[in-house]
């Protein structure tokens, strides 16, 4: 079984839930399609949507939070 | 007391701002910095340089504690807070004072009483500043807003008294508007902040965004003249200019005294600005908030008097008092800044961190460019997007846009997209020559006029 992994499109700082108060966009093992938004990233006080890209099965997060993330970094992996 | 030493608690282009007037007064320096700004030119410039956390502004220049502790490890006398972060938390102000340290700004007191939006519009009216006509404070229900909204006339905004922010906002245009929407907006008032009160304001049509540079010292209270900043994008400030041009000399001398005014009214020390709406048509102005700091702008007033505010926010936390009286400020000629922003205006305005590859900056009379950049810096992704402010003055407005062009054509950042090209767009544009500005204006231009002003300036380029 092999991972695939998800990596950030941009710098910045990666959040995993659409506001301090709700719940996460994926929470650890969900499965995830392409589409599917997965965290935001902050850019320079603007917010994106971080899309999975892939489908795949229980994904592991690889970032916390609200850390600081480079661009290309994995944030998540998925078992294909 | 005379200060000698102070920590910047900001970062980017106002902290190497504060670190310039602070050494012209021989004032010793000590900047604190995020994990990602250690490479930051005011670290570079300054004569001490303090980690205070990672790069999340809420671990860093948004905690207390952390910069109050390196302040007091550093052993200074006073902190400057600049713009955004704690700069307007009277909390911040008041645990640099119980340290016994100098807060450059007023009282925490202060801070929080002109926050506060209720608060600060007993203030401006109290000292006879015109306030958007409205309920002051929150009405009993639908008929109270019925016969108020009759009073002031239609539109009328329809706000949470809870809210903030722009939340919580709804518009009537007529009373069987006011009748559908006055229940709704209660309940969603309830909902989102647990208080379903409300209060009505005038909505003020087609409006300019003027500002009055006001300082005080707690007895001696002045202004600089004003501001005319209403070219914004999404509420955000891109181009300023001083003064505000076609404005009656007898509306400029009532728009700038209400606001020493204001300033006298709660004892005023440090430097502040006085946000109003101005209406062409009518010639109304109406107060809109007071900022309690240093604002980004501050240069076009500076260019305009001949006056270091900077340097007078030192003096005046010193103890001194202040250096002017009104009858020696003049201004003298027109002043534009541009804020330029590591932004794509091609491309929805998306911001872009980087590395700067190249950098060349136009020099000469009048010309003036505040920024932390330097070729090799690398703008990190954790703050806002401001490189860099353009400051052209000149004799005439006429000259000043003129000289403007120049200067931003001159002006070389590479690496990544700036907010270049908009500004050289507007500074050649024949309705920024005309000057009918209202807030709504660049919104309005970006939409139909400047991907075509911007493809002709490339063809020609």
């Amino acid at each position: 079984m092999s991972k695939i992994e998800i990596r950030s499109p941009l710098p910045g700082t990666f959040y995993r839930a659409p506001a301090p108060d709700a719940a996460p966009f994926k929470a650890e093992g969900d499965d995830v399609t392409a589409s599917e938004t997965i965290g935001m990233i902050e850019v320079m006080k603007t917010f994106q949507e971080v899309p999975a890209g892939v489908s795949g099965r229980a994904i592991t997060f690889l970032v916390d939070n609200e850390e600081p993330v480079m661009a290309g970094q994995v944030i998540a992996e998925v078992e294909a | 007391m005379t200060i000698s030493s102070v920590l910047v608690a900001n970062r980017g282009e106002i902290a190497v701002r504060i670190i310039k007037a602070a050494k012209a007064l021989g004032i010793r320096t000590v900047q604190v910095y995020s994990e990602a700004d250690a490479d930051m030119l005011a670290v570079q410039m300054a004569d001490e340089a303090v980690n205070i956390g990672s790069p999340a502004p809420k671990k860093s220049y948004l905690n207390i504690e952390a910069v109050v502790a390196a302040a007091k490890a550093a052993g200074v006398d006073a902190v400057h807070p600049g713009y955004g972060f704690l700069s307007e938390n009277g909390d911040f102000a008041d645990a640099v004072r119980d340290a016994d340290m100098i807060f450059i700004g007023p009282s925490g007191d202060v801070i929080r009483m002109l926050g506060d939006k209720v608060a600060a519009r007993q203030v401006a009216k109290r000292a006879g500043v015109p306030t958007v006509p409205g309920s002051d404070g929150r009405v009993s229900g639908l008929d109270e807003a019925l016969l108020l909204a009759g009073r002031i006339g239609f539109p009328v905004m329809i706000k949470a008294a809870a809210g903030g922010g722009g939340r919580g906002i709804r518009i009537a245009d007529n009373a069987a508007g006011l009748e559908q929407q006055f229940p709704l907006a209660s309940a969603e008032a309830l909902a989102a902040f647990g208080d379903g009160g409300l209060y009505i304001e005038k909505v003020v049509g087609r409006a300019r965004h003027v500002e009055v540079q006001i300082f005080g010292d707690g007895q001696n209270f002045v202004h600089f003249f004003e501001r005319e900043c209403s070219l914004q994008r999404r509420r955000q400030k891109v181009w300023e200019e001083a003064p505000a041009f076609l404005l009656p000399a007898d509306m400029r001398e009532r728009l700038c005294m209400s606001a020493v005014a204001l300033a006298r009214e709660v004892d005023y020390r440090g430097a502040g600005t006085v946000e109003y709406l101005y209406d062409d048509d009518t010639g109304d102005f109406y107060f809109i908030e007071v900022n309690t700091r240093i604002q980004v702008e501050h240069p076009v007033t500076e260019m305009i008097t001949g006056f270091d505010l900077m340097q007078e926010m030192f003096k005046v936390a010193g103890g001194a008092a202040l250096s002017v009286a009104q009858r020696d400020i003049e201004a003298r000629g027109h002043a534009i800044e541009c804020r330029i922003n590591a932004e794509d205006p091609f491309k929805a305005f998306q911001p872009s961190p980087g590395v700067i590859t190249s950098l060349r900056v136009p020099e000469g009379d009048g010309i003036r460019f505040d920024t932390m950049l330097y070729e090799g810096y690398i703008v990190p992704p954790f703050y806002d997007s401001l490189l860099g402010k353009l400051i052209v003055h000149a004799e005439t407005r006429e000259a000043c846009l003129k000289k403007l062009a120049g200067a931003l054509a001159e002006l070389t950042i590479e690496g990544v997209p700036t907010t270049i090209p908009l500004h050289l767009a507007l500074a050649r544009d024949a309705n920024t020559a005309k000057g009918t500005f209202h807030t709504r204006f660049l919104e309005q231009w970006l939409e139909h006029d400047f991907p075509a002003s911007a493809s002709r300036n490339q063809e020609f380029a």
